[in-house]
């Protein structure tokens, strides 16, 4: 499960053929502690890369989760609808956000790999 | 993704320590001496039971329309002892003013006169209907204006609006006048920026971004003040507005501010003031003499109307020369006659005023209490009250800066608040959370935690200048003890915090996930 | 001074250990031509039997309501408060309690607050209210705002029957954050509603009737709150009267969106207009939507029932900038007012209450019609309803305040210069109004239309 690349803002993107499965990364889900609600785009959008896309609240804090690629949403995860623990119990799994078609299969490939984000996360903490 | 809880503040209880002492489980009934469980109103119904009697209504031929009511609402039926008692059980689950030391900072929770309660209803003003002819409200009119002369004197400013019914309303109806004056010169499409200190009260930005305008944040410098080089680099004229709060809420007194308005008028420019901590000032420095142009004061916090839980609130807010015409109806006309009048439209010699903000004339009931007070202390008391309330927070701070840390440093004084930081707290595993959360223990309402912002698990205390030292000495002595308590390793004080309050600590985050917002039969 | 509890000796003592020579020492951070020298130009200290006078002088020159017969309504309404109302906000926990941010030692607040909520959704017939608004005015403001988030379409239509200073308000907020509201005129011969339906269309995110509208009309609202959600768009009721809810078909039980409504006349005194109790209730699902405080039910540690406040990432001190309204307000102690009078009342005093409202309002109406010169306009209505009289009202309700009776409201002080209304008179009749107010009014009403 190393595949997945990261950006600046802590979501993560793992790249299924033509399709982008979205999410946001276990530091950030540690960091907004427990998710209380989700809430996610509709099916068919079509978004630029770094758009706000999604919402993500713990008890304190609300906080946007902007789009990793450009394209259009495909699917959403309703499973972390019903159920936001999910997301803090399985950020790069089973608590993915949403699918995004890719309009540029090169987009992804310019994030942080698992390694620089983890460098990058460091830094952060100082 | 955006801003996260950085502050990692925790919203959901530790599993308790079974050694905690008061278990719900000790005594047979769950109650503990004066800690009486009560149920729900829901939970206490007998049909058909009241506690207000009315005699059979006479008979009438129903005349609405087939709209009668078919099914009951679903209230319970009690009669007046066990309403009585139910809440007077609730209000003994609350902490109050009246019940000991309430330091929360930028709150104010200073004493609530009971004169002013027994002003307000006066039959003459609590029976007053607002739509009443004028010729039988000359005495209201009469008190809304003196009220208005004691606050524009106060404040050195020219004109008031005093509809709006809170704080962050004032501030709402402030930035309203702004954006009117912008319209009016034709650069409210240009003018779209306003500058906000990120130690701002969250109010700020939400009331500008209302109002459709984009946030600039503003850094504070090494001395939590407002970056004045910062701030003129972000001066041009596209800045509608700063919005600032004097004293901040570092409890500073922001001493470039008159290089600051200067600037900013310079730039065309208006300087919103928020008015929330204006007890520290009032009578000894008035905020037309700072270059403000709108702020609001909040009645509830400086001229003590009661906080009552949560409002209602009150937030007159005053007008410098340049916003005076465009302040909402209604206002007060004094007549040739000498009568007063309501002017209740926008029209004539009002036709500039941006509209209207509440219904009716705004929360009369505060205005009566606030005048009260402020004719209580008069001009030499309310002097007195900003040099106490100083003298309280200087005091506190000298108190227990040994062992407390300061975010920016000792060198100076605070005004009527002092603002610590939790780097003393390092390593001890204890929070700011939990150091609250101990202060409960020990008797006394938390201070103002993880605000502002920009310091790192902030701790803002304001003790009011109606404390005695004797209370401010027991309060330092107590918040001594828990640091030292902290340092020396005594965690599970603080972690288990509080054992002695009528709740331990509630999960935040079960309510927020599946919110059960009313009871259900 | 006697809120003052400091002596000189303590001063002094005090500066010692902070370490300054004098008070002004401490705030030498004020800019020096900022400084005042010595106390403002107002009077100087006052004891509580000086300002009682003073404060006694001023309210005895205004007519209170009670003093004579009050037929006055329009948003404001007069009931009798239980005597326990009273003493019990006047405990000084609820009194000078804070906003309950510390749940553990605010329970009082907070429970009185989740009992609140629920009386609130029951009598409007909704799913969910919250903690209570500034007042029925900004909660309708608020509601129209809401409908703009839910429905991403920043445009409203307003009954011209919603009372004048709620679409007022309405308007100030919406022109001022870019947001075209769109109006249908007053309609003072019975409620608006076809022409409401008539100018919903796709790009509208709500309409706001209010029920019973200013001029005290009652109508059936579920057809357009069909038409509204057929075209993708909330309804918004508004209720200045809250007793009327108790006699009449709820909003919610025809197919309202939310409620947003004044509670005054529940536990609250007239107060010359202030302050008064904002409600506001909608469905489950656009609970997140809502604005303001709410409370919630949970546990604590040791499983114990409690209560905190929640869903508060929608409030301004998390979002800044994102948060749904910039209220940070609500208004605690006339919503605990609200809720007293509530339980006092039960299941069985609100309907009593309600009939008699409603009886009373009867027998105004059947009595007034009866004066020559006077017309009875509203089909069907609670405890108000709108008369046309034979000459402009105004000057009719200054002659009779002269006599000691308050007639009712104008409609020309609501709508000024609206010709065809100049003549219009509102009235209300609560349960305080008795037989010989009824008499008073007809006569000199007699005597003025003469």
């Amino acid at each position: 499960m190393a595949n997945e690349r990261y950006t600046e803002d802590h979501e993560w993107v793992r790249v299924e053929g033509d399709t982008a499965v979205c999410g946001i990364s276990d530091y950030a889900q540690e960091q907004l502690g427990d998710v209380v609600f989700v809430e996610l785009p509709e099916i068919g959008r079509v978004v630029s890369a770094k758009d706000e896309i999604a919402v993500v609240e713990s008890v304190k804090a609300a906080s946007d989760i902007y789009a990793p690629v450009s394209g259009e949403v495909v699917a959403v995860n309703s499973a972390v609808e019903e159920d936001p623990e999910t997301v803090n119990r399985d950020a790069l799994g089973k608590g993915w956000l949403f699918k995004i078609k890719l309009t540029d299969a090169a987009e992804a490939e310019s994030l942080m790999d698992e390694t620089s984000y983890e460098d990058y996360i460091a830094g952060l903490d100082e | 993704m955006s801003a996260m809880n950085t502050q990692g503040r925790a919203t959901r209880p530790a599993a308790a320590n079974d050694d905690a002492t008061n278990g719900a489980t000790e005594t047979f009934t769950g109650n503990r001496a004066l800690h009486l469980e009560e149920k729900l109103i829901f939970e206490e119904d007998a049909p058909g039971r009241s506690g207000v009697d009315f005699p059979e209504p006479p008979a009438v031929a129903d005349r609405m329309g087939g709209l009668a009511r078919g099914a009951p609402v679903g209230l319970p039926g009690l009669s007046e002892p066990q309403v009585v008692r139910h809440y007077t059980r609730l209000s003994q689950k609350n902490y109050a003013i009246d019940a000991g030391l309430f330091p929360l900072g930028s709150c104010t929770m200073k004493h609530n006169p009971r004169l002013n309660e027994r002003m307000a209803r006066l039959p003459g003003f609590a029976d007053l209907h607002p739509m009443q002819p004028e010729a039988t409200i000359q005495g209201a009119l009469e008190l809304m204006e003196q009220l208005s002369h004691w606050i524009l004197t106060l404040t050195g400013m020219p004109a008031v609006a005093l509809s709006p019914g809170a704080g962050a309303h004032g501030e709402l109806t402030g930035m309203m006048a702004i954006r009117a004056a912008l319209e009016h010169k034709g650069e409210a499409g240009k003018r779209r920026r306003v500058l906000v200190p990120a130690s701002a009260h969250g109010t700020n930005p939400a009331t500008a971004a209302a109002l459709g305008f984009t946030v600039d944040t503003i850094d504070e410098d090494e001395h939590g003040r407002v970056d004045l080089k910062a701030f003129e680099a972000m001066l041009s004229d596209d800045v509608a507005a700063i919005m600032l709060t004097n004293p901040n809420t570092c409890g500073v007194f922001e001493y470039d501010i008159r290089r600051i308005a200067d600037a900013l008028h310079e730039a065309g420019g208006y300087f919103y003031c928020d008015g929330a901590n204006f007890n520290a000032i009032v009578g000894r420095v008035r905020p037309g003499d700072l270059g403000v142009d709108a702020m609001h004061l909040n009645l509830h916090k400086t001229f003590s109307t009661p906080h009552g839980g949560g409002g209602p609130g009150s937030g007159p807010v005053v007008y410098s020369d340049a916003l005076a015409a465009y302040a909402p109806v209604p206002r007060i006309q004094k007549n040739a006659d000498g009568t007063l009048s309501l002017i209740e439209q926008v029209e004539g010699e009002a036709a500039q005023a941006f509209g209207r903000v509440k219904g009716f004339h705004g929360q009369m009931g505060m205005f009566v209490r606030a005048l009260t007070y402020m004719m209580s202390h008069g001009a030499d008391g309310l002097r007195q009250v900003a040099e106490d309330a100083v003298l309280n927070a200087n005091y506190l701070k000298a108190r227990l800066k040994g062992e407390f840390s300061l975010p920016y440093g000792d060198e100076g004084p605070c005004m009527h608040e002092v603002l610590f930081d939790d780097s003393f707290l390092k390593g001890t595993g204890v929070s700011t959370l939990d150091f609250a959360k101990a202060m409960i223990d020990e008797g006394f309402h938390p201070m103002t935690m993880y605000f502002p912002l920009v310091v790192h698990g902030a701790m803002l205390i304001e003790p009011t200048e109606t404390e005695t030292k004797g209370a401010l000495d027991e309060f330092a002595d107590a918040l001594l003890d828990l640091a030292r308590a902290a340092k020396a390793g005594d965690a599970e004080r603080f972690t288990q915090a509080p054992r002695y309050a009528p709740r331990k600590r509630l999960d935040e985050t079960q309510a927020a996930r599946k919110p059960v917002l009313r009871w259900q039969a | 001074m006697r809120y003052l509890p400091l002596t000189p000796q303590d001063r002094e003592a005090m500066l010692a250990t902070i370490g300054a020579a004098s008070i002004d020492e401490l705030f030498r951070d004020v800019p020096e031509q900022a400084r005042l020298d010595g106390p403002v130009d107002l009077p100087h200290h006052a004891s509580e039997m000086a300002v009682e006078r003073h404060m006694s002088r001023l309210a005895m020159q205004n007519h209170a309501a009670g003093e004579g017969p009050c037929f006055l309504g329009a948003g404001a309404y007069r009931h009798h408060v239980p005597a326990s109302v009273d003493y019990l906000i006047q405990r000084g926990e609820f009194l000078t309690a804070y906003t309950p941010y510390q749940p553990e030692i605010a329970q009082g607040t907070l429970q009185m607050l989740f009992e609140f909520q629920t009386q609130v959704a029951l009598l409007t017939g909704m799913d969910v209210a919250n903690a209570s608004m500034y007042d029925g005015a900004t909660a309708c403001a608020e509601a129209v705002t809401m409908a703009a988030r839910v429905t991403r379409r920043h445009k409203a239509v307003l009954s011209g029957n919603l009372h004048p200073h709620y679409r007022d308000v309405t308007e100030t907020l919406c022109r001022m954050t870019d947001f075209p509201i769109t109006e249908t005129p007053p309609h003072v011969a019975g409620a608006d509603v076809e022409a409401l339906a008539a100018a919903v269309d796709e790009s509208v995110g709500c309409v706001v009737v209010q029920y019973p509208d200013v001029f005290g009309h009652i109508a059936d609202l579920s057809t357009l709150a069909e038409t509204c959600h057929n075209a993708g768009a909330l309804l918004v009721v508004v209720t200045t009267e809250a007793v009327a809810l108790a006699g009449l078909t709820p909003p919610g039980a025809m197919g309202a969106d939310i409620v947003a409504g004044e509670g005054q006349s529940i536990g609250n005194a007239l107060n010359f207009g202030g302050p008064y109790l904002g409600l506001f209730a909608t469905r489950q699902k656009l609970v997140r939507q809502m604005p303001g405080r709410v409370c919630g039910e949970t546990v604590d540690s040791d499983g114990q029932r409690g209560y905190v406040l929640t869903l508060s990432t929608r409030e301004q001190h998390i979002r800044r900038e994102k948060a749904t309204s910039n209220i940070c307000t609500n208004s605690g102690l006339c919503a605990l007012a609200f809720s007293i009078h509530m339980s006092l009342l039960g299941e069985a005093g609100l309907q009593r209450l309600a009939a008699w409202n409603h009886a009373m309002a009867v027998q105004t109406a059947e009595r007034l019609a009866k004066v020559p010169g006077v017309e009875v306009l509203n089909p069907a209505f609670f405890n108000e309803f709108a008369l046309r009289l034979s000459k402009p009202a105004a000057p009719v309700v200054d002659a009779l305040a002269e006599q000691g009776i308050l007639a009712g409201v104008p409609a020309s002080r609501l709508y000024p210069g609206q010709a065809d209304l100049a003549n219009v008179l509102l009235v209300a009749a609560t349960e305080t109004v008795d037989p010989e107010d009824i008499e008073s009014l007809a006569r000199a009403l007699a005597e003025e239309l003469a």
